[in-house]
């Protein structure tokens, strides 16, 4: 056994890593079913016990900056106009319109057809767009028709696409067709940014979920991400971890980093500084941005501007001092 | 992702601000006197010793120094409500005062957090999640029993010894009370509870609980002092059976003092458990197991896994897992509700640590300890790992009861039973593998009384706790735990 160096105390990214090539359905089984199991009762256990972290005073306002700022602020609904989309990059931009000191958000992020409009709105901000493409939320459609979505969502703007995977060949087995479809959509995207949608919802287990984010960032996920937020059961926290325990393994063993977006139910300041307490224990300080880590939500933002005010003045103002949209 | 952030990803390193449980939330007293027949009262010779706050050093409150002479005083309460009122209460009259102590206990359970973690130096995290629940957990399992004696397959209407006298520990010091008294009077024996030197205090407010629960005056008698009085407990005539939880070498002398009488005797004494970790195990969940195993109430734990066996086709990768995860660990206030690693109980018990881990060392092990900040006052020990450790390093052998983990290897199942067996102890060990069939092999070969499987460190009222071999005889918990306090 050899002794105990400094790196090994943080997570340690070789600059020379790689990420293995996948040349057949068979190796990329072979890869996958290697991945050390998920314990159920021990991940749900970890998940809760970091869950009963206290963070308080100064640390709390650290922590809802940095969550406002990994916000993906999201509407996809389909009464979506594109006046809702112009009052949401507005909010994107600038969310609370009193204070300066808030900071815009990640993202906005709406269907393909109204990237241009947030675009238009956002200009070159700081504030991404991003779009979900490849027949969300279901992912049931051809590759043909998947990367055309891709394809003109690109080119309307968007600098992040949030894709879906196909759950059924994922479920049967067929992961050759999954992996194939992600690496497709990746070069649809050109230099956009690559958010692949896991729907853990639908794997179910732990072990699927730690199985398909290794595929995902295999395929050239720049991110990884639990839910579309059109099912039952979107992100929860062993499923957080799992992921984010995919992600700390791919880049030790790769060099390659990878972002964790959850989505889907999170709508307090409480759950979301959560979220970061499993990202601070179980990835560390890198992925403490909005580079690596966010959150795709709505009333999320609401949440988190009540209690930064709260925190900063003592009291809490009334809801209806934020806007709706 | 575009560029690549190549730096070390520092774990832990958002800024948690002190979250500090109230320390008057503990109400103290600046004394506590002896709990004997029903009501508090002052030690005969009025000696008197101070409980610290091992955290700090800081006199928390002095306590009552029971003699040879309080001691009787306390049997003969306890013989008294005996005969006159315990002894003729029906199993469902009794099992009505321990679903009172269980929901007072509940109902007190954020101030018997604070008393415990001041006392005895253990995160707040872990009495107000683990200790107070379990205890209360354990006076409601025990109220369920008390009138359904005749079914708990010891035949019908079995019968209790008498007076039994109890010693407990300071490593759980109401949780070992919860597991000695709450089987105890469900059997209907009355009971003389001689709590630890250094962690008085929360026996002293369960004593306040049992009043409030109006439990018979008598019943339950609560006598503090060093070994002393415990020698005197276990030397008195009058006392039918001893129970004791705590070290192998009293339990021996306990053994000796009782073997010319009648007494009947239960111990549940030392360990050196050791968690087996196969190639297959579920990684994470395994080294959060480990951390658990070894650091839950740092280590002064009768069944920590303080030997991990590893398979050396994965001893690098989880060495190098466990030591960041190690590196991660929270040691601090105790009262601080992120604290992961409190303080060290007594100073006579870190001394023992150091001693036992400079062995470590200068016995060739490899020693890792986290470069946690540990604070000025108080006694406190960094977490350790012990690496390249064989079976004749005293660091395997030994009971350290601290923070400090010894890690061996081996190759096949066979040697992981022969290492883990090779030691005098048999108390608890843990097997890590997603492979039920080896799991199993390997459980029924190894010689303990307590076998976790892909967790450890879990307790519950329902499931009997206990040793073989020097980690002692009999069993608390379960319907097993109700065989230690009847006449059968």
């Amino acid at each position: 056994m050899r002794l105990v160096t400094e790196h090994d105390r943080g997570v340690h990214i070789p600059s020379a890593g790689r990420v293995p090539a996948v040349e057949s359905e068979a190796q990329l089984r072979a890869l996958l079913t290697s991945l050390s199991g998920v314990d159920a009762v021990g991940a749900e256990s970890r998940a809760a016990r970091l869950a009963t972290r206290s963070i308080k005073k100064s640390s709390k306002l650290v922590a809802i900056d940095l969550a406002i700022a990994m916000v993906d602020l999201t509407t996809l609904e389909g009464a979506d106009t594109e006046g809702r989309v112009t009052s949401l990059c507005t909010k994107a931009l600038r969310p609370d319109p009193l204070d300066p000191t808030v900071p815009a958000v990640a993202a906005v992020c709406v269907y393909p057809d109204l990237v241009a409009h947030a675009r238009s709105v956002l200009g070159h901000s700081s504030v991404h767009v991003a779009s979900v493409a490849t027949a969300f939320p279901s992912g049931r459609a051809s590759l043909k028709v998947k990367l055309l979505d891709v394809r003109e969502a690109v080119a309307a703007g968007a600098d992040e696409i949030d894709m879906v995977i196909d759950r059924g060949a994922f479920l049967s087995g067929r992961l050759g067709q999954v992996f194939d479809d992600i690496v497709a959509v990746k070069e649809a995207c050109g230099v956009s940014r690559l958010k692949v949608i896991l729907e853990t919802g639908e794997l179910v287990t732990y072990d699927n979920v730690r199985r398909a984010s290794w595929l995902a960032m295999l395929g050239g996920a720049d991110f990884i991400k639990t839910s579309t937020g059109k099912v039952t059961v979107s992100a929860t926290s062993p499923v957080a971890l799992v992921m984010l325990e995919a992600v700390r393994d791919f880049a030790e063993s790769t060099g390659h980093v990878v972002g964790v977006k959850v989505a889907g139910g999170i709508r307090t300041t409480k759950d979301a500084i959560r979220y970061l307490v499993l990202v601070n224990e179980t990835v560390g300080s890198s992925w403490l941005s909005p580079d690596r880590f966010r959150f795709g939500a709505s009333s999320l933002l609401n949440d988190l501007l009540m209690q930064r005010s709260k925190q900063h003045h003592g009291a809490y103002v009334r809801p209806d001092e934020f806007s709706g949209d | 992702m575009t560029e690549h952030d190549l730096a070390n990803s520092q774990l832990g390193s958002l800024s948690y601000d002190p979250a500090l449980e109230s320390a008057s939330i503990a109400r103290l007293r600046a004394s506590y006197g002896l709990f004997i027949d029903g009501s508090f009262t002052d030690a005969s010779a009025h000696e008197r010793f101070v409980t610290l706050n091992p955290a700090n050093e800081t006199t928390l409150a002095t306590v009552a120094q029971a003699s040879s002479a309080d001691v009787d005083r306390a049997v003969a309460a306890a013989r008294r409500a005996y005969d006159t009122v315990w002894s003729k209460t029906t199993g469902a009259q009794r099992a009505k005062y321990l679903f009172r102590i269980a929901r007072l206990i509940q109902e007190r359970a954020r101030e018997l957090a604070v008393v415990e973690t001041l006392d005895n130096g253990k995160p707040i995290r872990e009495s107000r999640d683990v200790d107070i629940p379990l205890a209360a957990a354990h006076f409601f399992y025990y109220a369920g029993w008390a009138d359904k004696l005749d079914h708990a397959g010891f035949g019908a209407d079995p019968q209790p010894l008498g007076v039994a006298g109890q010693i407990i520990p300071w490593n759980f010091p109401l949780l070992m009370a919860a597991w000695k008294l709450a089987p105890a009077l469900a059997a209907g024996n009355t009971c003389v509870l001689k709590p630890a030197e250094t962690t008085p205090l929360s026996a002293l407010v369960l004593a306040e609980i049992l009043q409030q629960a109006e439990l018979p005056a008598g019943v339950v008698n609560i006598v503090t002092g060093d070994g002393s009085t415990g020698a005197a407990l276990v030397d008195h005539p009058d006392v039918d059976k001893i129970a004791f939880t705590g070290s192998t070498e009293v339990g021996r002398l306990i053994q000796q003092r009782v073997a010319s009488s009648a007494k009947r005797l239960t111990l549940e004494l030392g360990g050196k458990g050791a968690n087996i970790v196969f190639e297959d195990a579920p990684i994470d969940e395994m080294i959060e197991g480990i951390i658990d195993g070894i650091f839950f109430n740092q280590g002064h734990v009768c069944c920590a896994g303080s030997r991990l066996l590893v398979q050396e086709s994965v001893a690098d990768e989880v060495l190098r897992r466990l030591v960041r995860r190690v590196e991660q660990l929270r040691v601090g206030d105790p009262l601080d509700k992120n604290t992961d690693v409190g303080a060290i109980n007594s100073a006579a018990q870190l001394e023992r640590i150091k001693e036992l881990t400079a062995f470590g060392e200068s016995e060739g092990a490899t020693r890792y300890t986290s470069s946690c900040v540990l604070p000025e006052s108080g006694y406190w020990f960094a977490p350790t790992v012990f690496a390249d450790v064989s079976q004749s390093h005293r660091i395997a052998r030994e009971e350290i009861f601290g923070p400090v983990l010894s890690v061996l290897t081996f190759r096949t199942p066979e040697e992981a039973v022969a290492k883990a067996n090779n030691t005098k102890y048999g108390l608890a060990c843990g097997v890590w593998s997603e492979k039920g069939s080896r799991t199993l092999w390997v459980a029924e070969r190894l010689r303990a009384g307590v076998i976790w499987a892909n967790t450890y460190n879990r307790f519950d009222p329902t499931s009997p706790f206990g040793g073989v071999r020097e980690s002692g005889f009999g069993r608390e918990g379960g319907r097993h735990g109700l065989e230690a306090y009847l006449n059968v």
